[in-house]
């Protein structure tokens, strides 16, 4: 093992290894510790989606820029990502979702996105297999350049070129402590040995908080466990993903012919249980069955628990701390780390190798929760 | 014609395709499952799960024992979706 590094990433997912990519390609020497094995945390968990449509200006921000990257990926990292644009429908219920679908969709457009707010008899025409009625739409926002990625396949294929360039990735490698010296970044401490750094990058997903907590700072994350299904394969039915911020759900056809899907239960609360529950299988079925009545055909194979790590506002929380110089965030993604992933590692790459500050980073800081009003992001689904 | 070992009937896995993995660099039973989608059919890995493990043995020198089983996916057997959904006990 390195016992010195310029940049130490604590987290093996799609952001940790995202950004030693992006550090390495900058020849700047990084070293990644996963407690794990690469994408053991919500990566290995996540929905697969990416998705454009927000109602913040940052997270739109990101997510564009996002799929310009994941575009261009497969090529770039040399390794198939199953990047697909099949879209992103949002059903609009009442008239607040579609006062506020109108709100969003007039703000995703001054930055550029294709977006359209589309008629209830329309749906159909994009996934045939809904049941208008039984999801009791009014309408529905469309997105045609959302889509999909494999994230076990994204986050291997940024580790692999990553280490092409020189990074260093150790799994199974747990950091235990860090240790500073007058505000300022000494070292990293592992299970397998001391790396000396100026500079660490706690992309840590679910445990960013205990990490932080090494050396004083406390996230206001709050870990949430959330539920995702997949059936047995089939046919291609249809290509985009379907969801409802009000029933919470979201669905849709990946590459190999499987539906995967989540809903939050009704009961959710905070916390680290792991155990996957009945009342999601009940509850998912019966919602997925009430959107897409040909399903109850179809057989469920599994269900699995992942986490979101959530700040107040549902954005992620980026950049370096005030309080101690070289200690670098990338976590709190509410939920939404995979798809915005290309894009923030690639500006705090920048601000690491270059020095670049750019206004999102101060928007995104750990400081914008002291006081001011709060930004909330509330297209959050799952 | 050259001889074909299928490790993961699910998935149409061969040995082959789990040594080149392995080769890879993808020596954990769960890279290797996120990586080929072996367990991750109908049979959750009935079939793969301990040919693999053997396998992860040889090229690796990990001993079977010590190699984890992956995490076990409730329903474990094939359920319909219409029947989860109903509200029969």
């Amino acid at each position: 093992m390195k016992s010195k590094a310029d940049v130490v990433i604590i987290g093996g997912g799609i952001n940790g290894c995202s950004l030693a990519y992006n550090l390495a390609k900058k020849k700047v020497n990084v070293v990644v510790v996963e407690k794990n094995y690469l994408s053991s945390g919500a990566t290995g968990a996540c929905g697969a989606g990416i998705r454009q449509q927000w109602s913040t200006l940052e997270n739109t921000k990101l997510s564009i820029e996002s799929v310009k990257i994941f575009e261009k990926l497969s090529k770039e990292l040399g390794q198939d990502i199953e990047f697909r644009q099949g879209g992103y429908l949002i059903a609009i219920h009442d008239k607040k979702e579609l006062i506020q679908a109108e709100k969003n969709v007039a703000m995703q457009r001054s930055l550029g996105l294709k977006v359209d707010i589309l008629d209830v008899n329309k749906i159909n025409g994009i996934v045939p297999i809904l049941d208008v009625k039984g999801i009791n739409a009014i309408g529905a926002t469309f997105c045609p350049t959302d889509g999909h990625a494999n994230p076990f396949k994204t986050n291997f294929a940024y580790a692999y070129a990553a280490r092409r360039f020189g990074a260093e990735i150790y799994t199974h490698t747990k950091a235990i402590g860090i240790k500073t010296n007058q505000k300022k970044i000494k070292s990293v401490e592992t299970d397998k040995g001391s790396i000396k750094t100026d500079c660490v990058v706690n992309a840590a997903g679910i445990d960013s908080k205990e990490i932080a907590s090494m050396v004083k700072i406390n996230l206001p994350i709050i870990e949430y466990r959330k539920e995702i299904m997949a059936t047995e394969c089939l046919k291609p039915l249809f290509e985009a993903m379907v969801i409802s911020f009000k029933d919470g759900i979201y669905f849709s056809q990946q590459r190999e012919g499987q539906i995967v899907g989540g809903i939050p239960i009704p009961e959710e609360r905070s916390g680290f249980k792991t155990i996957p529950t009945f009342a999601f299988m009940q509850h998912m079925a019966k919602t997925l069955v009430r959107y897409a009545p040909i399903l109850k055909h179809v057989n469920m194979l599994r269900h699995w628990t992942g986490f979101y790590d959530v700040t107040p506002d549902s954005r992620p929380i980026l950049g370096e701390v005030k309080k101690i110089k070289g200690f670098i965030q990338c976590n709190g993604f509410s939920g939404h780390g995979f798809m915005i992933s290309p894009m923030v590692t690639k500006i705090l790459s920048e601000y690491i190798a270059d020095g670049k500050f750019p206004a999102i980073l101060k928007d995104l800081n750990l400081d914008r929760f002291k006081g001011e009003k709060i930004v909330y992001e509330k297209s959050v689904v799952g | 014609m050259k001889k074909i070992s299928i490790v993961c009937r699910c998935e149409d896995i061969t040995e082959e395709d789990v040594i080149k993995a392995i080769d890879e660099g993808y020596t954990d039973i769960e890279e290797l499952r996120k990586k080929l989608r072996i367990g991750m059919g109908p049979c959750q890995g009935r079939v793969c799960i301990q040919l693999v493990a053997k396998i992860l043995e040889k090229k690796t020198g990990k001993k079977v024992s010590s190699i984890p089983l992956p995490t076990s996916r409730p329903p474990e057997i094939p359920v319909s979706l219409g029947t989860l959904a109903s509200d029969e006990k």
